[in-house]
């Protein structure tokens, strides 16, 4: 058994440990309420911009955009969006377990994959593992804003234009509530049509000024919002995360402190009674 | 026939408006549109300029809108917005600052002044001012 004096330095390092780990809880949790908000507040526009495109998809444009085009695929492309830092439990691993799975599927039936990593976590992945990333993005921090990705998204939308990808999807995580966050990938491009059928028809949109013009920055913008909404998730998804990661650290080295109190405890006593019973022996030998 | 239509304004930063109203009369790029509930399917770039919606009953709002896209369909009409503000929420003084400022900057420019951006500033600001002008008329 340990001695006394080990237990209670080991005791005074878990302590210390302990500390930290609850005061990043406490920085985690009011992080994610800033970002949850962020994430709130962009959500409108993601979603009425989607409605919208949704429904010039279902038209019948005088001038049809390439992002609407459905090819055999041969050749997908994902943008991966991952977490800067570490520390926030199984996130980035699920992540890229979904991410392997599909890459998996779509190996399996023949096609060829091209990476676009966001964020340090994923940029380290795909350099360990392979994968033919073509564009990195790392340090977005904690309130990305859209200039960021833009970069990043534009390669692969070149890509697809010039017919070097035929689909593109983002694999990013979906912030459920605070103790649930679940990986998904979600269709970017081709972009597909609103599931409203009361809009379906030969109708076309009045445009002004032209449509090539407009549908152009529209359907930029567009593509654009939906993967920075999913930078914003994943952030709030990466606080949320590191907030019950470090909560349960913190749990944890409250038990391993009890058990090694105990111990200690168990120690002392264990050398009172021994130098007692010696003098008791020594007292009762005189 | 309906006499009024769902209208929504979003920016990328936040919700500004939704609710039904009688008519819109937005800014576009090619000219002032009236939107008005039936109006066949139109979708068109915005310019910087103020945003009037009639509510229902009559009531008066008016919004500034620095750019983006209006989609309008029969029943339903979304305005996705760069920045929006509500009108009230400006103020007079300092948007008519800004358009002295921007006229003042394109009078004297330098040989690396940026004449496009400065146009843009300038076209913000006195837009800004109409849509307060609008608002108190």
């Amino acid at each position: 058994m340990a001695s006394g004096k080990e237990i209670r330095t080991q005791i005074s390092s878990i302590k210390n440990t302990q500390k930290i780990t609850s005061a990043m809880e406490m920085v985690a949790a009011s992080k994610m309420r800033k970002a949850q908000d962020r994430m709130e507040l962009g959500k409108p526009y993601a979603q009425r911009i989607r409605a919208v495109i949704g429904h010039i998809a279902l038209a019948t444009p005088e001038y049809s955009h390439v992002f609407f085009e459905v090819r055999p695929v041969k050749r997908v492309g994902y943008i991966v969006v991952s977490t800067d830092r570490g520390l926030c439990g199984g996130l980035n691993t699920n992540t890229f377990r979904l991410a392997m799975s599909t890459m998996k599927q779509n190996f399996d039936s023949g096609m060829e994959v091209d990476l676009c990593a966001i964020g340090a976590k994923a940029v380290g992945f795909f350099k360990n593992f392979g994968g033919n990333v073509l564009a990195s993005k790392r340090n977005i921090g904690e309130a990305p804003s859209a200039i960021d990705v833009v970069g990043v998204v534009k390669v692969m939308l070149d890509k697809f234009e010039a017919g070097e990808l035929d689909e593109v999807h983002v694999i990013g995580n979906k912030f459920v509530n605070t103790m649930t966050q679940t990986p998904v990938v979600e269709q970017l491009l081709p972009l597909q049509a609103s599931e409203d059928e009361s809009f379906k028809g030969y109708w076309d949109y009045l445009y002004e000024p032209d449509a090539q013009a407009l549908l152009d920055g529209l359907l930029d913008r567009y593509v654009e919002s939906q993967v920075y909404q999913a930078v914003v998730e994943n952030n709030s998804c990466e606080q949320a995360a590191r907030m019950i990661a470090m909560k349960s650290a913190t749990e944890n080295a409250g038990d391993l402190i009890d058990g090694l109190q105990l111990a200690y405890n168990k120690a002392r006593q264990a050398a009172i009674t021994q130098e007692l019973s010696e003098i008791v022996g020594g007292a009762s030998a005189v | 026939m309906a006499t009024t239509f769902q209208c929504d304004i979003v920016s990328a930063e936040k919700n500004i408006f939704s609710g039904t109203v009688e008519m819109m009369v937005a800014t576009g790029a090619l000219g002032d549109l009236g939107i008005v509930p039936g109006h066949a399917p139109l979708l068109t770039a915005l310019i910087p300029g103020p945003v009037k919606l009639v509510l229902e009953g009559g009531e008066e709002q008016i919004f500034y809108v620095s750019g983006g896209f209006l989609e309008v369909q029969p029943t339903i009409t979304t305005l996705l917005a760069d920045t929006a503000l509500r009108a009230n929420d400006m103020d007079e003084a300092a948007a008519s600052q800004a358009v002295e400022d921007a006229e003042k900057a394109i009078e004297n420019r330098h040989a690396d002044f940026d004449y496009s951006a400065a146009a843009t500033q300038l076209a913000e600001a006195a837009a800004k001012l109409r849509a307060i002008r609008q608002l108190k008329r």
